[in-house]
């Protein structure tokens, strides 16, 4: 009897596992006795880091999307329509259009989105970049400022922990080469007491910001904001005033995680080695979906895919374990239009960020194209 | 009673034990306890810290081995 693997989720962590278990199971995919079937929300995969370059008109729809069954290895079943339910006592997966899969693995990579609207005024008040529509709005916002203050508003839980440090630093640049900086204010509002998660990273931009003139207000916790007089209010009882608002809005996972009582806030309850669910070893968690404390990042969810693959490829193929996830996270870090560095960490090795480099910048800019490789599950 | 919600943030570099409650107290029910177990000094000065400003309640805050436990009831 085949082997059923089914992944919940057609963005980054579950196209890169799919394609990787193909490369690894070949030959049990052409004798049939794997099947792989996916189950998405769209015909187009969209690449989201590159969002970031959106409001600043240096990514266009060619760097931003790829036909999702092109993307895909030929020997997966690909269906437009999400789950609904994920049945794991049975090992069943009902979707939005009622089909109802079995599997023998689920890997549930339902990723997370945005929720500007679980903070009153959010929405009708602010600009992000986080996704598609947003971006092409900052970006219109931005080609039509002439100076005044901006606030960049960091929520909790966010994914992409450094790109609220890359869109200020970036926007630095972009109103300087508009000549704008003279007329404008940048103010960078953080949610714990420095300006970034991670120390080393907060260490090294404090000075920057210091540097740039960049203002900068930590424990911020947006709680409300008022679109008609322009301000925004944090749990902890400051209010700020603005001309332009630019949130990185709090998360949340998918409601498919609660409603098939497999975690909370869309976060399943995952072990943070084996990336199994807490309560059945049957489901794997990869991506933003977990619940585990680390980065919720392109990255994690690459090199967490690496561990899934490997130890799905054994379980079938030898009946026994692999490997678990050391908790290894990369990220590029933009620190202008011009520059940037990277920071790796893992469970037991703390960042450590380097000097900021042209040719890191570039090296950035390269694996935005190489992605589509590592979708392809190549790279 | 029921046990406290717990969240462990040891180890965790990025983001880290107090925006990981954060997180966790935005998505409790009004009420609900949450404990957060932290390898780090600072979260057991900085939670009920933040917990005070924003008006939940620290509950205690306990040193077990090499981490601690900080417990809290969101409460609004």
């Amino acid at each position: 009897m085949s082997k059923k693997i089914l992944v919940v989720g057609g963005g980054l962590a579950g196209t890169i596992v799919a394609n990787g278990l193909c490369r690894h199971l070949g030959k049990e995919l052409r004798s049939k006795t794997v099947q792989i079937t996916m189950l998405g929300t769209s015909e187009r995969h969209l690449y989201q880091p590159a969002l970031l370059f959106v409001p600043f008109g240096l990514a266009g729809e060619d760097d931003l999307f790829r036909n999702q069954r092109k993307l895909l290895n030929r020997h997966i079943t690909y269906h437009v329509d999400p789950a609904k339910h994920i049945d794991a006592k049975n090992k069943k997966v009902t979707t939005k259009q009622g089909k109802v899969l079995y599997y023998d693995y689920l890997i549930l990579a339902t990723g997370s989105r945005i929720m500007p609207q679980s903070i009153p005024g959010m929405a009708e008040g602010g600009h992000w970049f986080y996704d598609l529509d947003g971006a092409r709005k900052m970006r219109s916002a931005l080609q039509e400022f002439t100076g005044g203050k901006i606030i960049i508003n960091v929520n909790a839980p966010h994914k992409c922990p450094v790109a609220p440090l890359e869109i200020t630093f970036m926007l630095y640049d972009y109103l300087e080469k508009r000549g704008l900086l003279d007329k404008s204010e940048i103010t960078y509002t953080y949610p714990i007491g420095r300006l970034h998660a991670l120390e080393p990273v907060a260490d090294w931009c404090k000075p920057e910001m210091d540097k740039k003139g960049i203002k900068y207000e930590t424990f911020f916790n947006a709680e409300t904001v008022d679109p008609e007089k322009k301000t925004i209010t944090s749990m902890e009882g400051s209010t700020l005033e603005y001309d332009m608002l630019i949130t990185i809005p709090p998360h949340a996972g998918m409601d498919v995680v609660d409603k098939s009582n497999l975690g909370r806030g869309g976060w399943a309850t995952t072990d943070p080695k084996s990336l199994q669910h807490s309560k059945h070893d049957t489901i794997f968690v990869i991506g933003d979906t977990t619940d585990i404390p680390i980065s919720k990042a392109g990255s994690t969810a690459h090199f967490e895919t690496e561990v899934v693959i490997a130890n799905i490829t054994s379980l079938i193929q030898e009946g026994c374990w692999s490997r678990y996830y050391d908790g290894k996270v990369f990220c590029f870090l933009e620190t202008g239009m011009d520059e940037g560095t990277y920071v790796w960490f893992d469970y037991e090795t703390p960042p450590n960020p380097g000097p900021s480099s042209q040719m890191i910048h570039w090296l950035k800019l390269t694996y935005n194209r190489l992605y589509w490789l590592s979708a392809r599950g190549l790279l | 009673m029921s046990e406290p919600r717990r969240i462990d943030a040891r180890g965790s570099y990025c983001p880290g034990p107090l925006m990981e409650m954060i997180a966790a107290i935005k998505i409790a029910d009004v009420g609900e306890e949450l404990e957060i177990l932290s390898g780090d000094r600072g979260s057991a000065e900085d939670i009920p810290a933040w917990i005070a400003k924003v008006g939940h309640e620290h509950i205690k805050t306990q040193k077990i081995d090499d981490y601690w436990s900080i417990v809290v009831k969101k409460i609004k």
